[in-house]
Order: structure tokens, then C-alpha cells, then sequence
């Protein structure tokens, strides 16, 4: 049912038709990661998600979001991960014991909650469509700095969420802090 | 494009992170199936940004991802600290605490 109104929406069909393949390949990634008997595999398919969601956020109107995914995520994090996988592994390749003695319970439950929150999702949304990124009411105004959207980010950012913003500082730092005392070797 | 689309692939990845972190017994692996949770929440603040035409949504996705890498910092910093202890990052042999 949902299938058949996801491919008959025809709002933009060009958003769809790369929403649809991006989200094939990010799920089928995901699904690698979770699986795959060898832990550096998983981490580049875990690249292949993270790239997958910078996609859908530009999909989504969110290019600011979607380059700091790329920077953060894809530069920073999976650095960490690969660096985490050789300083506690001695081998690269596939390896057995990956998997909990009841990994099978994780099916059922990953089923069931995915059941409730399509629900869920299924029923608040209906069939209410996105608008055209509702951008089109306010034309864009070419002051140098063309992207609205980032404009705003700021200024929320340094305004509105100004405290949130200086608590996420301190905590950035007490992890980084946090971080390095813990891996030191003394 | 339809509102749900983007909450529902949201859905499907928070469900594989979920089983990741059940299945796995990899630490590492665990973090990783995390950071496919947490990107899953960051998919649908994008997406209620989208649907609410404010930038909120963006902001709140942008504080995620900060948090985020913190996360992934001290968890990392964390397993290496019990690889050296024990010489094995197997979760399910952590159970000193266990009664």
C-alpha cells in the first residue's frame, strides 16, 4: 500500500526516484554493517550509510547539515572507528565469536519495534505530502551569502540556543579531555 | 514527496541499530550500530525541519552530531582502556558486576 503511493506520488519526481535509490543502498549498507563477519568491512559500510544520510539531508533542504555529516562523520568518526579496530585488533580479516550467543533475539525485536514505529509514523502522517520545500514563498535573495537556511542556523545558533551551544562546548571538551586521560598509557 | 517517507527510513535504520547493538559482542561493532541509531534520529529532526519549513529541526540535528562525536571520542577511549586490561573486547565477559 505504501509502496504503491511512494511510487505514484508524483509531487517531484525526480526527489523520489533518489530518495528511493539512496535509500536502497543505505539500507542495504546498514544492514551489511550489523552483519558482515569482518569488523573493517563493517566500518566501510558504515561510510556507505553515513554518505547515504548526507545525501538525504540535501534531499531534505539541509546543506549545512549535510556537509558538517560528511566533515564529522565521515572525516572525523570513522577515523576513530578505524583507528579503535586496530589498536584493540590483531587481525584484519573475517573472524568468528562477532555475535552474541542470542543474537537471534535481536530479530524479533528489531521486527516489532519497527512494526510500532511505522505505525506510529504511518498514522500522524497520513497521506500529507512535504511541500516544495516551502522555499519557493520566499525567493532567495543573492546577498553574497545565497543560503537561507544556513543564515537562519546561525542565528539561532548564537542567539536562541546560545546556552545549549555552550554547554555542548564543555562537553566537547571534557570528552576530548576525557578521552585522551583515559587512553594514556602511564 | 511524501511526509513519511524520510521518518520511515529513519524507522528501518534505528531498527538495524537496535539489533546491532543487541546482536553484536564486538565493543566496536556496538559503537558502530549506535552511530546508526543516532544517525537515524538525526534523519528525522532533518525531516521535521523539512516538514515544519523552520530550521530548528537542523540545529537540534546539528547538536546531535557534535554530541555524537563526543560520544564515539570517550567510548573508543573506553574500550582501548579495557582492551588493555583484559586483552579482549568481548562485551558479553564483562560481568564482574554480575550477582
Amino acid at each position: 500500500m505504501t509502496g504503491l503511493i511512494l511510487a505514484a506520488d508524483g509531487v517531484n519526481v525526480a526527489q523520489n526516484v533518489g530518495f528511493g535509490l539512496i535509500a536502497v543502498v543505505m539500507i542495504f549498507a546498514a544492514l551489511s554493517v550489523v552483519t558482515t563477519k569482518n569488523v573493517v568491512h563493517a566500518a566501510l559500510w558504515l561510510v556507505l550509510v553515513l554518505g547515504g544520510v548526507a545525501a538525504q539531508y540535501i534531499l531534505a533542504a539541509a546543506e549545512f547539515v549535510a556537509v558538517s555529516q560528511v566533515m564529522v562523520y565521515i572525516g572525523a568518526v570513522m577515523v576513530l572507528f578505524l583507528f579503535g579496530i586496530m589498536l584493540t585488533r590483531a587481525r584484519i580479516g573475517a573472524e568468528a565469536g562477532l555475535n552474541n550467543t542470542g543474537w537471534q533475539l535481536g530479530i524479533p525485536v528489531a521486527v516489532v519495534l519497527f512494526g510500532l514505529l511505522a505505525f506510529v509514523v504511518l498514522d500522524f502522517t497520513e497521506d500529507n505530502t512535504i511541500n516544495e520545500l516551502g522555499l519557493a514563498e520566499t525567493p532567495l535573495v543573492l546577498t553574497g551569502a545565497n543560503n537561507e537556511a544556513t543564515i537562519e542556523i546561525a542565528d539561532r545558533v548564537l542567539f536562541e540556543y546560545l546556552a545549549p551551544f555552550f554547554g555542548m562546548t564543555f562537553v566537547l571538551l571534557a570528552a576530548a579531555i576525557g578521552a585522551i586521560v583515559l587512553a594514556r598509557k602511564d | 514527496m511524501l511526509a513519511a517517507n524520510f521518518l520511515l527510513l529513519a524507522a528501518v535504520l534505528f531498527c538495524i541499530g537496535v539489533f546491532g547493538v543487541i546482536a553484536r559482542r564486538n565493543a566496536v561493532m556496538v559503537l558502530m550500530s549506535i552511530e546508526l541509531i543516532l544517525n537515524a534520529v538525526n534523519l528525522n529532526l532533518v525531516a521535521f525541519a523539512l516538514m515544519n519549513n523552520d530550521v530548528d529541526g537542523q540545529v537540534f540535528a546539528l547538536f546531535v552530531i557534535a554530541i555524537a562525536a563526543a560520544e564515539v571520542g570517550v567510548g573508543l577511549g573506553m574500550v582501548l582502556l579495557v582492551y588493555r586490561n583484559r586483552r579482549s573486547i568481548s562485551l558479553d565477559e564483562l560481568s564482574e558486576l554480575k550477582g
